[in-house]
């Protein structure tokens, strides 16, 4: 093989590695995109069957209860239209609260309820996660949109 | 007064900034001896205004002076002085003084190491680095100014995030800073190579010692954020591909490409344009990572709405640095020239495989980071990108990088031979394979993903001492050991020590993912609970106060076959001024293994939830990176390149004369 055969071979072989690479990588980014969903939507069944998700939302007042184990907890996430029942297994972050903004990812069960494999609260009093924030305006946006056309039929 | 006199310090600092890159860059271009004489003096006067006005911030920092908008909202009078200090760089602001200040102590660096380099060359790199700071400091003073005053002033401070009142941060973020900066100088190089049209060898030679310097404290400074995280976040876990870390990591990867391709540049004359542009490009990652992380657009890409000028001046800016580059590299690239050739199986493509490993992992943490803020950005949607994608990603390309870690320092220049490595590498391998069949079962049990990771780490030691036996056996140093010894280069045992690092810290990765064991239970005092054949035993919490916080202590005796090993306090933190509760985990950390406790909640008068670890060689993860990164500090500090500098303008005129 010429030396110009040759570096054009390996230009070949080094282009078809990247490529290669770029797949797989593209690949196993597919596989394991997170989508986030809204109570609403959860409820509408717009969400993946037995593939993980993420939801968003506020924790219900007085929803939060332990069982008997004393490291499961339930609780319930409102976007103020919906809501899901979610189970958790372990130690929640320090800045979960009733009333406040959370973000939990899992699987929802036949039974409805979400089951967390992680719940995220962010490092401060006033920070609402965004995803929440989404959520909530959502469907407050969907609620409105209802009252205008009651009032429009009256 | 004080901060008064430091903004306008930071104006004065800007301006030398200006007469440092013009004087530079034109005087080079035009030839004009004293012009360039004159930005050494410039950049040595802008180091010492930014150090004083950054001083001048510490010091409304430690004096309380709560008059001043940033101190307000990053300090209180009851936080220790330590914290203080560090609250300096508590906040975007500070964080942006910090940068510059590290560039101004990099650029001095430069003047000060440069004395026998063509004059021209260190005016453009000075020029190049010049010019980057006049972009922050005009950052600073118009968008993100830490001088400003507030009126009428706060009678105390909002307090410094809890989670940074820790000695971790206190260090890590200037470690990182440096680590960042740092590339800025492989920028300025390359760039300043490409202006003048010459990249050869000297080029390489006079960037390497400087971009392995960065690189030791952008390991450190991540390894130092990650041993925070650990302690600190009370999960337990060392690394989470949260977007915060993966800005900091891009640099990393790239930059690690960026020291082997050097390699190949300096020693082979090939890889040139590819090394001016890995050069380009991990500055210009280190530049994403600062404002990915300061800028506020990780916790919400809305947060760039709500300061409209300092987005606009962010992305102009990464526009500017990183197009501006990009476009001179298409302009220039093509005149660089292709180095020396070589064959197939050679140490040139070995280096090749390793550049082009990093530079996929570089691009897939980039693609995972990034992607999910466009699509938000754009309103398509909400997503996540979790660890399973970088898990999956990282392991089939980190794998083969560390086969070729034994492979490469041992072939040849321009063409290797197989059968020769193969023989020259059969202890190595039997030693691996030897690993991965016992040391399994050493630990209770035999798993395929522990074995193959345990293979590997042997794999890269045991080669790390094949080479460091031929290297000296073959080394001229005369008779004896010790002679033989210490003719080996500095830069080797550096090479040899960082690849070292590289397999402890592939051990402690295997062997806590391979074993830890992790228990959440609820407890009431007496109650005792299990985990790597330890005992924990919890007697209760009671109240304790700090200087600004209150908490609840636990006491958990640890006992092992009967016998007390350590006594564990974790505690359940409430910082009063801003009301916020932080969990602070105790650990006992060991050669071997780690107990790990920390404290959930209060689930009756007695009964909390308790979280305990028991992670094995979990400090081999950042015994290594320190490996690693004081391996780059040996290679660095090789007498070779003081003396290459010395002998480099006699080359460089007679390369530039033909």
């Amino acid at each position: 093989m010429k030396p110009r055969h040759k570096r054009l071979a390996m230009i070949a072989g080094g282009l078809a590695a990247l490529g290669a690479a770029a797949a797989f990588v593209l690949a196993a980014f597919r596989e394991n995109l997170v989508f986030f969903f809204t109570p609403t939507q959860v409820e509408a069944k717009e969400v993946p069957q037995g593939r993980a998700f993420r939801i968003g939302g506020l924790v219900v007042p007085g929803s939060v209860k332990r069982q008997a184990d004393g490291v499961t907890v339930q609780f319930v996430v409102t976007d103020t239209a919906r809501n899901v029942p979610v189970v958790y297994k372990g130690i929640l972050p320090d800045l979960f609260r009733e009333g406040k903004g959370v973000v939990t990812q899992g699987k929802l069960g036949g039974d409805g309820v979400f089951y967390a494999s992680e719940v995220l609260a962010k490092h401060d009093e006033n920070y609402m996660p965004p995803a929440a924030a989404d959520a909530i305006k959502q469907a407050q946006s969907i609620n409105e949109k209802a009252t205008h056309t009651l009032v429009e039929r009256k | 007064m004080i901060p008064e006199i430091g903004q306008l310090a930071l104006a004065l600092a800007l301006s030398l900034a200006l007469a440092q890159s013009l004087l530079g860059l034109l005087g080079a271009a035009r030839g004009e001896f004293v012009w360039m004489s004159a930005t050494r003096p410039a950049a040595r006067g802008q180091f010492v205004f930014v150090a004083f006005a950054f001083g001048c911030l510490t010091y409304s920092f430690i004096a309380n002076d709560f008059t001043v908008a940033y101190v307000a909202s990053n300090s209180n009078s009851a936080l220790p002085l330590p914290y203080r200090v560090a609250g300096v760089w508590g906040g975007h602001e500070g964080s942006m003084l910090l940068w510059v200040l590290m560039l101004s102590v990099w650029t001095f660096a430069v003047t000060l190491f440069s004395r026998h380099l063509p004059q021209e060359m260190v005016a453009r790199v000075l020029g190049v680095m010049g010019l980057v700071s006049v972009g922050f400091l005009l950052f600073i003073l118009f968008t993100s100014n830490p001088f400003l005053r507030l009126f009428p002033a706060p009678p105390d401070g909002r307090d410094l995030n809890p989670l940074l009142q820790d000695p971790g941060m206190v260090l890590h973020p200037p470690m990182l800073y440096m680590g960042y900066v740092g590339f800025s100088i492989a920028f300025a190089f390359a760039v300043a190579a490409l202006l003048s049209g010459r990249l050869d060898a000297a080029w390489a030679r006079w960037s390497r010692p400087w971009t392995t310097a960065a690189w030791c404290f952008l390991t450190v400074g991540i390894a130092l954020g990650s041993g925070w995280a650990y302690y600190e976040l009370g999960w337990g876990g060392w690394w989470f591909w949260d977007p915060v870390e993966n800005a900091s990591f891009m640099p990393w990867l790239t930059g690690t490409a960026l020291i082997h391709s050097l390699a190949v540049t300096e020693k082979r004359g090939a890889f040139r344009s590819w090394t001016v542009l890995l050069a380009i490009l991990a500055f210009a990652l280190s530049l994403l990572g600062t404002f990915l992380v300061r800028s506020g657009v990780l916790t919400s890409v809305h947060a760039f709405a709500t300061d409209p000028t300092r987005g606009i001046f962010i992305l102009a800016l990464l526009a500017l640095v990183i197009g501006g580059s990009l476009l001179l590299y298409v302009w220039r690239a093509p005149k660089i020239g292709l180095g020396g050739g070589f064959e197939p199986l050679s140490r040139e493509s070995m280096l090749l495989a390793n550049n082009v490993m990093f530079a996929s992992a570089a691009g897939s943490v980039l693609l995972g980071t990034l992607y999910p803020l466009a699509l938000d950005a754009s309103g398509l949607g909400k997503i996540s990108v979790g660890p399973p994608y970088f898990d999956t990603v990282f392991f089939p390309l980190m794998a083969p990088a560390l086969f070729l870690m034994g492979v490469g320092p041992l072939a040849r220049w321009k063409k290797a031979s197989l059968p020769d490595l193969a023989a020259r590498l059969r202890w190595a391998l039997a030693a691996s394979l030897l690993a991965a069949l016992v040391l399994p079962f050493a630990m209770g049990r035999w798993g395929a993903a522990v074995a193959l990771g345990l293979m590997l780490a042997t794999w890269v030691a045991a080669s790390g001492f094949v080479q460091l036996y031929e290297k000296v056996r073959n080394a001229s140093g005369g008779a004896s050991a010790w002679a033989r010894l210490s003719s080996v280069p500095r830069a080797t045992y550096g090479m040899l020590l960082a690849h070292f690092g590289v397999a402890v810290f592939v051990v402690g990765v295997t062997m806590v993912k391979g074993y830890e064991s992790e228990k959440d239970v609820r407890m009431e005092p007496g109650d005792t609970v299990e985990a790597g054949g330890y005992t924990f035993r919890f007697d209760g919490v009671r109240d304790v106060k700090g200087p600004n916080y209150v908490a609840g202590r636990a006491r958990i005796p640890v006992t092992r076959n009967g016998k007390l090993v350590t006594t564990l306090y974790p505690e359940k933190r409430i910082y009063t001024v801003q009301n916020m509760p932080m969990t602070e985990a105790a650990i006992d950390p060991g050669f071997t293994r780690d107990l790990y406790v920390s404290l959930g909640d209060a689930v009756s008068d007695s009964a909390w939830v308790v979280r305990v670890y028991h992670k094995p060689f979990v400090d081999w993860i950042w015994g290594g990176c320190l490996i690693m990164a004081l391996g780059g500090a040996l290679a660095a500090s090789d007498r070779r390149y003081r003396l290459a500098a010395q002998r480099a303008p006699e080359q460089y005129a007679v390369a530039a004369a033909r």
